[in-house]
């Protein structure tokens, strides 16, 4: 039997591995949008597995809302992406600066 | 009739400032000279009318127009207060001014602001007028700031020429040194007498005779300090020696401007405020001697520059300057008649010869150094008669005008036992030799011998039109016949009833003055003539070798006694550091460093640190939100 615990383990370290994608990445957004898929299904699993435990379902129809907010958050951000990339003509994150002031 | 007198100058400077708005064309130039000069002339009639209907029976006339200033204890009225020495000033004034609007029309006919000089001279006219109708101090005082204003604008009327407006502001700021005497000369009558009308304070002079000051351990009498002060004043505005440079720059204001301002009417307000205040000064001995000292000293060292100087107005100027003291040390004396008389005929003798030497500068082409004339008189005998009657009478030619008031004042020296009588006296005599030598050296480099002129110019030599030389006429008149008409109310038999207490009179017994020293002058002038004439037509090169022979002194002499450079170096150059000083380090340095620009820079310093957090990098800016995030939860774990 699996417990608690080890679902959290397990989605605590999806979170940082999350968390860390998007910092040390030197590469490109995609990368960025990827880590935070990774958050949110980390935070999927948390919610899933409290579920379960907990005997109480709200957590699990709150992890489908989760997955459809990924979902359009990942064709939104993939959108930018596109175009983004047909404006500046690169998506490497080096070169991504205009917010600087 | 004498609201008429006051007000056709204001009018007649409201009109022409109104017409100098417009586009300047020959109309309007046409009928703002008119207008100017018909206004001051009328003027000037009604004036000469009241000082004739009142020779022989005077009266005071006083009109309280309205209430200026109410504060406290203080009241002061707009008003005109006509009496003896108020008429004798309005004649100069308004008589000088017309002619001058008058020759002004010729005088200035190239210049293509015609509307403006009329209004000045107009505005000037006024401001002297208001000075001398004034019935307390705070009115003389605007009167005065007034003329001091029209005299800035009219010697800095040719703004384009920076000389001119050096020369302006030179006179403004000198001006202020006496200005601030003659202030706190007022402040201290206010103080003593709580009133600043002249009834007040005359009719309580006596009373207030012991009051003293007590000044850091030094008991003054408050008389003193005040005829002091009010002195300073009248120095700074009469050019008296350590005040008086102002007056030979001056001239770098259009001649018509020389002759009214500075020779008739501005430069005498000081004699007049003497005069004026005679009650006042009569009570000081230590404020007369010093009056005395000072007129006598500038007597003499004015007449030594005009010796050696080239420019004719200068030359002019400084005979001003000198005659100027004459009036003060005459009134130092307790001479006040003499004083007013002297005043009175210079006024006209001295107006002629600016005039005149306005009229010779107009016909040689703008060319004022009388090294580069001579022998204009063919072309110019009218102009050339007229400067000769002028100077005759500036010289003291038994039977002119000067003659009579010069005399008046030599005799006041040799009877007067006052302090410096014996000073003023001997510098006197001496200034008289010299006044008559400066004077004929000017006339005959001028007009005789051979021209020192190009030959093209030479032959350009014109007469002045008659409107330049009709003024010319009536001033000779004047320099001619008015000492002779006049004397005796102004110091003579009639002169107690003339003057009707509004200056001071002491009853001398009739001393018998000796044949020699009543002629002496006269004696003395015509002794200038002859050495003049001998060094200046007969033995032309004597005055070269003279000058060769005593080159400091000559050099001494020419600088003007160096006061402009002695100026320079003890006032000009340590206020220039001053103001530098200030300027550099306490404003620039310190105030600038620290304030204003100590912050901006201080700002712009943070902002560039500021400004480069911002890399612009996403995942910075995610990094900062989970560090303040993960901050955030610990807080509120380990501490709630």
């Amino acid at each position: 039997m699996i417990e608690l615990n080890q679902f959290l383990i397990l989605s605590a370290l999806l979170f940082s591995i999350g968390v860390i994608g998007i910092f040390l990445n030197r590469k490109n957004v995609i990368i960025i949008l990827m880590s935070i898929e990774i958050i949110l299904l980390s935070v999927n699993i948390n919610l899933v597995s409290f579920s379960y435990f907990l005997g109480d379902l709200t957590g699990q129809i709150i992890s489908l809302f989760v997955l459809t907010v990924a979902a359009a958050e990942a064709a939104i951000g993939l959108a930018i992406l596109v175009i983004y990339n047909r404006n500046a003509g690169t998506i490497e994150i080096e070169k991504i600066n205009s917010l600087k002031g | 009739m004498i609201h008429s007198i006051v007000l056709l100058p204001l009018f007649g400077f409201v009109i022409s400032c109104l017409f100098s708005f417009f586009k300047s064309d020959q109309t309007i130039d046409r009928i703002t000279q008119i207008v100017t000069s018909l206004f001051i002339s009328i003027s000037a009639i009604l004036s000469f009318y009241l000082f004739v209907i009142n020779l022989s029976d005077p009266q005071v006339y006083k009109f309280t127009l309205f209430t200026w200033i109410t504060s406290g204890d203080l009241s002061v009225n707009w008003s005109l207060y006509i009496d003896a020495v108020t008429r004798v000033m309005l004649v100069v004034i308004t008589s000088v001014s017309a002619l001058v609007h008058i020759y002004s029309i010729g005088y200035m006919s190239h210049d293509n602001s015609k509307p403006r000089f009329m209004g000045y001279l107009s505005l000037f006219t006024f401001a002297m007028i208001m000075l001398v109708t004034a019935d307390n101090f705070l009115q003389l005082f605007f009167g005065w700031e007034g003329v001091g204003l029209a005299s800035y604008l009219l010697i800095g009327f040719w703004y384009k020429k920076p000389s001119a407006n050096a020369a302006a502001i030179k006179a403004f700021i000198v001006n202020r040194v006496g200005d601030f005497g003659l202030a706190l000369g007022i402040f201290t009558i206010y103080m003593v007498f709580g009133s600043i009308d002249y009834q007040v304070v005359f009719e309580n002079a006596e009373k207030f005779n012991e009051t003293n000051f007590n000044f850091i351990g030094y008991d003054i009498n408050a008389i003193t300090l005040i005829c002091f002060l009010l002195f300073i004043g009248a120095m700074g505005k009469s050019a008296q020696l350590f005040l008086h440079t102002w007056l030979p720059d001056a001239m770098e204001g259009p001649t018509p401007v020389s002759a009214l301002i500075h020779a008739a009417t501005m430069v005498t307000a000081g004699v007049f405020l003497v005069v004026r205040c005679s009650p006042l000064f009569d009570l000081s001995v230590e404020a007369s001697s010093f009056v005395t000292l000072v007129g006598a000293s500038t007597a003499f060292f004015a007449a030594t520059i005009g010796l050696v100087q080239n420019d004719i107005k200068r030359v002019i100027a400084y005979s001003t300057c000198s005659q100027l003291g004459y009036m003060f040390f005459a009134a130092g004396l307790g001479a006040y008649g003499a004083a007013m008389f002297h005043l009175f005929t210079h006024a006209f003798f001295k107006a002629l010869l600016f005039l005149g030497a306005g009229s010779v500068i107009h016909s040689v082409h703008e060319e004022q150094d009388i090294r580069k004339m001579g022998g204009i008189y063919i072309f110019t005998p009218l102009t050339h008669a007229m400067m000769v009657v002028g100077t005759i009478s500036l010289m003291g030619f038994p039977f002119t005008s000067g003659f009579y008031s010069k005399d008046a004042i030599i005799e006041a020296a040799y009877l007067s036992d006052a302090m410096f009588s014996n000073y003023a006296y001997f510098l006197g005599t001496l200034g008289v030799v010299m006044t008559s030598f400066y004077s004929w050296r000017l006339m005959f480099l001028t007009f005789n011998g051979n021209t020192r002129m190009e030959e093209q110019k030479f032959r350009e030599v014109h007469e002045s039109p008659y409107v330049m030389l009709i003024p010319l006429f009536i001033l000779a008149i004047g320099a001619l016949s008015f000492g002779y008409i006049f004397k005796s109310y102004f110091i003579g038999g009639a002169s107690v009833e003339f003057w009707d207490h509004s200056i001071a009179i002491h009853h001398h017994e009739h001393h018998h003055i000796p044949f020699l020293i009543y002629y002496l002058p006269a004696m003395l002038g015509i002794l200038g003539f002859i050495i003049a004439w001998y060094m200046y037509l007969k033995n032309t090169k004597l005055p070269a070798a003279v000058a060769s022979l005593n080159e400091p002194l000559y050099k001494f002499l020419l600088n003007k006694w160096y006061f402009d450079e002695l100026y320079h170096y003890v006032f000009v150059i340590p206020a220039r550091g001053i103001g530098k000083f200030f300027w550099k380090i306490i404003d620039g340095y310190f105030i600038d460093g620290f304030g204003p620009n100590g912050i901006a820079s201080m700002v712009l310093k943070i902002s560039e640190k500021a400004r480069s957090i911002q890399t612009g990098f996403i995942y910075h800016y995610a990094f900062s939100i989970l560090i303040g995030l993960s901050f955030l939860i610990t807080y509120f774990i380990f501490v709630i």
